[in-house]
């Protein structure tokens, strides 16, 4: 009986890694349903600008990298909980988030936008998009920007990006409030965003939206948080930056990446 | 423990409590509903009758429910024809959606334990009601179905509470149950440990209810079997 | 029609069925060990099984799964270096998922070996004490035996029960096959196509599982009379 007992305890401890707070070894948070930043192709790799970014970083610093999948809801309590080590999940760099999180330097800069169906007819304000059904993903900028200024709304949170995509096209949701690029690329783009369009004006009160997307780690990780700050600097000047921004797009999403967004449909 | 946060989620949970107590009612009450036919046809010797309805159970059963709502809420929509359908502005609703699905669920199992209680009446009290001249029907209404319903009552109750269990992936489709509103508190505060001991401690009460509510159900109808 | 996804779902089918044999060990472990302890003679041990197994089949899977995911680490994190232990301890989400589900069905497998091991005549292990055997003798050669025969009905059910309540892992982040599938559909928008997908792999699996489990009913029966109307 002992002996099984033993072996139980074998077997069960070596599931349980002795993780080294080593800084040679990264576990990176990241989405996988958030195109074109970070996606799972077909094959199951994950693909998209957050994951090449982190890859260029991670050979920058050369630490030993993985990459954890998960919602974006369990980003920050994943990083508190040390399930993970830094997140690259296009995290805006916020003042709320600053209360639990540090962050290094931003890694690029796109603005919010409303969408809708083109002919729509909405307009983008607390009266106009009152009782009208909002589709955000739970705890982003877009969540608490969308919470905060259109009261009167039915504010309808999801775990995934993708999914707010999913019911809009199923026709749920009166209008999202998303990330520009996000909604440019990864679905107006795409056959089920026909028909859909950028509705009301740009959002980027830095209140809501902060100044940038940075990497998230904890605030005891300063000597952390210093190195990818650092790295990001690297990859800026020694031209891997601008190699991965080309493949995504065909601006600066570096600075401001709304300028190059096609306008909006004005009616 | 953070417990300004968890009395200040507070009016949260108790819309939780809510929206979780009418997906249930609701699901069980339609469940029932149409696995009582459905479970008399499942006990059928004729198998062209009860293999269609063992088909439906075992499909059913044999899927995880995540699937199934996943399926009615996501999957349906996919289709044009759906979306213009007359239908469309219920499947709209993910209330609706959760309930349909959970509704389904519960009524494959119920189907299942309905008919096993039915097979297992005794052929004898039968015969004697047959022999008294009553009609089928009347057999079925007066002998065969208050024995049999009073025999699945055990394993229902333990149905019930599976399926309140169940419910807690209606979070997962947007709807802010009492697990949508962990999951919320959780997003505002970062407290994980706080917001879901919380909801456990609501589901657990609820569980003791239901549990109650079933015990006096079967002293009032299974008295007979009680021990003495 | 299925965009290549095909071989994604099917790996992602391994690791459900990692997930499920994993959690099956350790479900194991804890019936056994609760079920010990419920047919004990301690009162504390007694009321210690009772309340786990009352605990766990009062709160919904998701809700434990999320406590243990997001809750159980932080608690470690702050127990850990208590005890003198410096070094992080990390769960990563297989492991959570493999001891949440464990842990959860241990308590219903405590309820199946209860009854299976009530079932066996105490003369049974008496004898076996009366000739000189230990306790994890008896245990090992006649309780152990003659229990896989008695709890196989109860066990088939609570594994059919466990291996569709892995598709939650997906909502804490691990990528089984629900996770792909979701992948799957929110990237083609064709979410219908891939959770139907998801259905009929899960269907397999219990129906592979339902043969198989039915072959073993019938091995561990040999020299057992049938009762026959």
């Amino acid at each position: 009986m002992n002996k099984l007992l033993g072996l139980l305890l074998t077997f069960l401890m070596s599931f349980v890694v002795n993780a080294q707070v080593d800084s040679k070894k990264l576990r990176i948070g990241v989405e996988g349903a958030y195109p074109p930043f970070s996606q799972m192709g077909a094959d199951g790799k994950l693909v998209g600008f957050d994951i090449d970014i982190a890859n260029a970083i991670c050979k920058e610093m050369k630490a030993d990298c993985t990459l954890v999948t998960q919602d974006f809801d369990g980003m920050i309590p994943g990083l508190l909980a040390k399930k993970i080590d830094a997140v690259i999940a296009s995290m805006s760099i916020t003042e709320e988030r600053k209360r639990s999180v540090d962050f290094s330097e931003k890694y690029y800069q796109t603005p919010g936008r409303f969408v809708a169906k083109a002919d729509s007819k909405l307009e983008v304000t607390t009266e106009g998009l009152k009782g009208k059904r909002i589709g955000v993903q739970r705890t982003s900028i877009h969540d608490r920007f969308a919470s905060a200024s259109f009261p009167k709304s039915e504010i309808v949170r999801y775990g995934k990006q993708d999914d707010v995509f999913l019911d809009m096209t199923a026709g749920r949701l009166d209008g999202a409030v998303v990330d520009s690029i996000a909604a440019a690329q990864g679905f107006l783009k795409t056959a089920g965003g026909r028909g859909y369009g950028f509705i009301g004006p740009v959002f980027n009160d830095p209140k809501f939206f902060g100044v940038g997307a940075g990497i998230a780690v904890r605030k005891s990780d300063t000597e952390l948080r210093d190195q990818l700050s650092a790295a990001i600097k690297a990859i800026r000047s020694n031209g891997a930056y601008k190699k991965i921004q080309d493949k995504y797009f065909d601006f600066d999403v570096y600075t401001d990446g709304a300028a190059a967004i096609a306008p909006s449909k004005k009616k | 423990m953070n417990v300004d946060a968890i009395i200040e989620s507070m009016p949260l949970y108790f819309n939780g409590v809510l929206t979780t107590i009418k997906l249930l009612a609701t699901a069980l009450l339609v469940g029932l509903v149409f696995a009582l036919p459905l479970g008399i046809l499942r006990a059928s010797p004729n198998l062209w009758i009860a293999r269609p309805v063992w088909c439906f159970t075992y499909v059913i059963r044999g899927t995880p429910m995540l699937v199934q709502l996943f399926l009615v809420y996501y999957g349906l929509a996919q289709f044009e024809w759906m979306r213009e359908s007359a239908l469309w502005p219920w499947f709209r609703s993910a209330w609706f959606c959760a309930a349909l699905a959970f509704a389904i669920n519960t009524c494959a199992y119920t189907t299942e334990m309905l008919a096993g209680s039915i097979k297992a009446t005794n052929a004898g009290e039968l015969e004697a009601a047959r022999s008294m001249g009553m009609s089928r029907a009347t057999v079925l209404r007066r002998i065969l179905l208050p024995s049999a319903l009073r025999r699945a009552l055990p394993a229902y109750s333990n149905e019930a509470i599976m399926m309140l269990h169940g419910t807690s992936l209606a979070s997962i489709v947007t709807l802010m149950d009492l697990t949508g509103a962990a999951r919320e508190m959780n997003s505002r505060f970062y407290l994980p440990f706080e917001a879901f001991l919380t909801a456990g401690a609501f589901y657990l009460a609820l569980t003791f209810v239901l549990v109650s509510a079933f015990h006096l159900v079967e002293k009032r109808f299974l008295s007979h079997l009680r021990a003495r | 029609m299925l965009h290549g996804f095909m071989p994604t779902i099917l790996n992602g089918m391994v690791i459900t069925l990692a997930v499920a044999m994993a959690s099956l060990c350790i479900a194991l472990a804890f019936g056994l060990a609760g079920a010990s302890a419920k047919l004990s003679k301690s009162r504390g041990l007694q009321r210690l099984a009772a309340t786990y197994t009352t605990l766990i089949r009062g709160v919904p899977d998701l809700v434990l799964m999320l406590l243990i995911f997001y809750g159980g680490q932080t608690m470690i994190n702050q127990v850990a270096p208590k005890l003198g232990y410096d070094q992080l301890i990390d769960i990563n989400p297989f492991l959570a998922g493999v001891l949440t589900i464990g842990f959860i069905f241990g308590a219903y497998l405590t309820e199946t070996f209860r009854g299976a091991m009530m079932a066996i005549p105490t003369g049974q292990r008496e004898a076996g004490i009366a000739y000189g055997m230990s306790k994890p003798q008896v245990f090992l050669r006649i309780t152990l035996p003659q229990m896989v025969r008695f709890a196989l009905p109860g066990f088939q059910n609570n594994w059919l029960v466990l291996v569709k309540s892995t598709a939650l892992v997906s909502v804490i982040g691990l990528d089984d096959m629900m996770f792909r599938a979701g992948l799957a559909a929110g990237a083609s928008r064709e979410p219908f196509v891939f959770y139907t997908v998801a259905a009929i792999l899960y269907l397999a699996i219990t129906t592979v599982s339902i043969i198989l489990l039915r072959g073993l009913e019938t091995r561990f029966s040999i020299g057992v009379k049938m009762a026959k109307l």
